[in-house]
């Protein structure tokens, strides 16, 4: 244990590993790419559609479904099975495979956090002459900004843990330290590489735990249960959510 | 695109590979739950253990599986092929997930019903096992579900490092370009996690027979 933490501080102090097209920068760079281009289309597919329907009330029964149904498929076995279709060394296969892991967290914190906007303030907001689509996008959208943001941060997570895999079919990301040290049984390497992932999902939690705190508007943190609700990492399954039931958690993982 | 022969010819190694995934898979759902019942306790009952549990239950599990999967041989001391880093990884997961659900599952116990049972002569422990318990068991049981899919899907992870049930199935039918192998290794952990999610909502339904009776609350 301690000779391996001495081996990981010289790899990290050796100039090769932190220059160059393979070296630690370029890597990161690659990695956040990889990851935030995943979480831009999912949240252009995702975030609509669950607002829609959560806000309509209509299909809430097969969006639960579809969330559920995609976390139980194994990415890794999504992204191997891509890859032999797409055939080379291509991003798209891990994008598309990234993109599926990200929909059910960012889907379903964006369908229960319209769904569990209070009646009343709903209704409110219609009897003041609002259109549906400003409720959706002026009432609705922020009130449920708490959950959709704990879903993004749960769909980052996943993302940035996953997009690992990537160094299996050839591309580049923090991935390629774990599966070339693998190769060469350089545990070393992996361990850095290990170390990167983990900082760089550490550092992405930070920097949205900041966003949340500055986006949402105060008036929503004052009652304990949905500031707790909010920062909720792990997410139950989604369920159909009730009227003023126990707390059904939002916000899971790779 | 699916080579049919390929199914009977390996079947034989279908069913060792389906139990290993399973063990792999649940012994850590396990041990997680046993180890997250009694943090979870202490997060609900004291509200300084809460406010340093929880939050270090969120951090553990922001760990990347493969992360984890690599590291954990260096501090157990194990060799890197040993599937005990896979169950210690993810009963850590386990654990790190249920924490929150025990505590909020716990929190969401009426008041008055436990204050009703204090009445009632119900010491804490007894308390603990036949009211608080019974009544979180909806919240528990969702938490229980998303680590069960979760293990299910993550230990296929393992098989990146050479351990891992149907994961196998998946990187050997990737290096060998057999698609069959992967669809199959892929739609049976898909289906396993299914079963077992059913299974843990009718386990639910039936521990649980209150809910849903008398009409909404």
């Amino acid at each position: 244990m301690g000779a391996l933490i001495a081996d990981v501080i010289a790899w990290f102090g050796d100039p090769s590993n932190l220059t160059g097209s393979t070296g630690v920068p370029v890597r990161i760079l690659e990695h956040i790419r990889y990851s935030g281009v995943a979480l831009i289309i999912a949240a252009l597919i995702a975030v609509p559609i669950g607002a829609l329907v959560g806000h309509t009330g209509r299909g809430g029964f097969a969006v639960v479904g579809v969330a559920n149904g995609l976390r139980s498929l194994p990415e890794i076995g999504v992204v191997l099975l891509l890859v032999t279709f797409v055939g080379g060394v291509s991003l798209t296969p891990v994008t598309i495979a990234l993109v599926i892991l990200a929909i059910p967290p960012l889907l379903g914190g964006t369908y229960a956090g319209v769904r569990n906007v209070d009646r009343a303030t709903v209704d409110a907001a219609r009897g003041m002459g609002m259109t549906e689509r400003e409720i959706l996008t002026k009432v609705e959208l922020p009130n449920a900004l708490p959950l959709i943001i704990g879903g993004l941060r749960t769909a980052t997570l996943q993302v940035i843990a996953t997009a690992a895999v990537a160094a299996l079919v050839g591309v580049g990301g923090l991935g390629r330290y774990l599966i070339d040290g693998l190769g060469v049984r350089d545990y070393t390497q992996m361990a850095a590489g290990a170390l990167l992932i983990a900082a760089l999902a550490l550092l992405a939690e930070a920097v949205l735990a900041g966003v949340q705190r500055l986006v949402v508007s105060p008036g929503l943190r004052a009652t304990a249960s949905t500031g707790r609700r909010a920062a909720a990492p792990p997410s139950e399954p989604v369920e159909e959510p009730q009227t003023r039931s126990t707390p059904v958690p939002e916000p899971a993982r790779s | 695109m699916i080579d049919w022969n390929w199914i009977p010819a390996n079947a034989d190694r279908l069913g060792p590979a389906i139990v290993q995934h399973l063990i792999l898979a649940l012994v850590p759902v396990l041990v997680g739950l046993i180890v997250a019942v009694p943090v979870g306790w202490m997060a609900n009952r004291y509200r300084t253990a809460r406010a340093i549990l929880v939050p270090a239950a969120g951090l553990l599990y922001t760990i990347p599986s493969l992360v984890l999967f690599i590291v954990l041989p260096g501090i157990l001391g194990t060799q890197i092929l040993d599937p005990l880093n896979v169950v210690v990884a993810l009963s850590v997961y386990t654990v790190a997930l249920l924490v929150r659900s025990v505590a909020d599952a716990l929190a969401a116990v009426p008041g008055m019903v436990v204050a009703a049972a204090t009445a009632m002569g119900y010491r804490p422990a007894r308390r603990f096992a036949q009211v608080e318990l019974p009544l979180s068991l909806p919240v528990l049981i969702s938490g229980l579900r998303v680590a069960t899919v979760t293990n299910i899907s993550l230990v296929a992870v393992g098989a990146l490092i050479g351990i891992g049930g149907l994961g196998y199935f998946l990187t050997d039918g990737f290096l060998r370009n057999s698609q069959t192998s992967i669809i199959v290794g892929t739609l049976l952990i898909f289906v396993i996690a299914l079963i077992f999610d059913s299974l843990l909502v009718l386990v639910g339904k039936l521990a649980t027979p209150w809910v849903g009776a008398g009409g909404s609350r």
